[in-house]
């Protein structure tokens, strides 16, 4: 099997930033992206989803290392201050490269 | 006497600070808000189709003064507790901006007191949404410049505020209800006439859930509150509504009229404003506008707010005369 390395950028964040970042990240060279509803606790206090201000979403972008480092340094500077948000990045291996990178 | 739809507010309530198990599955919220937006708007476009729109125009202009005047004396109020520029912007613009579900509930009781209120008040209630939330992000920006505050871009925030669920429906319903009028709406009035009550109760209920969340428990926000705001969350819907009052007087409404529009400038946004602020004054804190708007100044328009408003505007009427 032809498996290829490449980065996982995962940002779980309030749902009031769904529409900017998806912008953002495809700005920012990724090819594609997943939201998904998403619940949990942190610093900024619980976030049960009980209401739509209280909202949260988890966004996962296949992308190379660039892009990588460009969407974290990207939310980094924008949203991190004021928005309750969680970023890392996983090294992966997928099938088809060329799905993931910028034609 | 309380009104019977707001007991399943109260029940709401009770069940979640009693840490009862009840939940109401989201999408049945999500259909429930659509219905009531869709409901008021095509009752208040039927109510339309019967009257010179064009005359009207004066009491639109009349109540965009009024939502921007609330937004302005809601900023003031906050200024003097010490509450920083931008906190204070955004919470003003929640208690510029109205909510839908205090007029159903205002309306209801009027109904059920027998006090008729003019057909023209969904019109106004459409109109009110947008003022509180331009005026609370221009304060934001005009007094954040030189914090050097975050420029807005305008472009996508008209469009949450102008395209937001909200607005689309009830703007929509009033069109469909204006063209179809009361004949063409007849069909549907088993729908979206008879079970409004019913599907007000249900969304009450949740409500009420929501609001006792964001005052207890973990995610609740009332402790960080504080008495200044807490006290603020109290005085505005009265200041709002006495203002409301004058405004009804002025624009020679009737009581039930008066009555509305005091509970219209009484009334903080918890659904359109929030979505709004939050992108636009990202350095103010969400938790503190929904807790003002939902968890304190709701329930008690709700409990104590709409009464008070009824006989304020029986009172202002008797007096003026």
């Amino acid at each position: 099997m032809d498996m290829h390395a490449l980065k996982l950028v995962v940002m779980v964040c309030e749902a009031a930033l769904e529409k900017p970042l998806c912008a953002d990240v495809k700005r920012l060279g990724a090819r594609g992206y997943t939201v998904v509803d998403a619940r949990g606790a942190g610093r900024s206090g619980e976030r049960g989803a009980h209401w739509d201000e209280d909202r949260s979403i988890r966004m996962e972008v296949v992308c190379d290392g660039t892009t990588a480092e460009s969407i974290m340094a990207h939310v980094q500077h924008t949203y991190f201050q004021h928005y309750a948000m969680t970023v890392y990045v996983i090294d992966i291996g997928v099938l088809r490269r060329d799905k993931f990178l910028p034609g | 006497m309380i009104d019977t739809v707001v007991l399943f507010f109260v029940l709401g309530l009770a069940a979640r600070l009693a840490k009862s198990e009840l939940k109401l599955p989201a999408p049945l919220y999500e259909a429930l808000s659509i219905y009531l937006l869709l409901a008021i708007g095509l009752k208040g476009g039927a109510e339309l189709a019967r009257q010179d729109v064009l005359s009207v125009l004066p009491q639109v202009g009349a109540v965009l003064l009024l939502g921007t005047l609330t937004t302005l004396i809601a900023y003031t109020l906050l200024r003097v507790t010490k509450i920083g520029h931008a906190d204070a912007a955004s919470i003003a613009g929640h208690y510029g901006s109205v909510s839908v579900v205090t007029f159903a509930v205002a309306a209801n009781t009027l109904t059920n007191a027998g006090v008729a209120y003019e057909s023209i008040l969904p019109l106004f209630l459409v109109v009110m949404e947008v003022p509180g939330i331009v005026t609370g992000i221009l304060l934001a920006r005009l007094t954040g410049a030189r914090e050097g505050a975050v420029p807005v871009r305008w472009s996508p925030l008209l469009h949450e505020v102008f395209l937001g669920k909200g607005l689309v429906l009830l703007v929509g319903g009033l069109l469909i209800g204006w063209a179809a009028g009361a004949e063409g709406l007849a069909p549907m009035k088993p729908f979206f006439g008879d079970l409004f009550k019913g599907a007000l109760c249900l969304f009450l209920l949740e409500m009420g859930l929501v609001a006792a969340g964001q005052l207890s428990g973990p995610g609740g926000h009332l402790r960080r509150a504080g008495v200044a705001l807490f006290s603020f969350a109290i005085l505005m819907p009265l200041a709002g509504a006495t203002l409301g009052t004058a405004f009804g007087l002025m624009m020679e409404l009737s009581v039930g009229g008066t009555m509305m529009v005091a509970t219209l400038a009484a009334s903080a946004s918890y659904i359109a404003a929030p979505a709004a602020m939050r992108i636009a004054i990202p350095e103010a804190s969400p938790g503190l506008s929904i807790t003002c708007a939902l968890a304190i100044t709701f329930p008690f328009n709700l409990l104590a707010g709409i009464p008070i408003y009824l006989e304020m505007a029986r009172l202002a009427h008797s007096m003026a005369g």
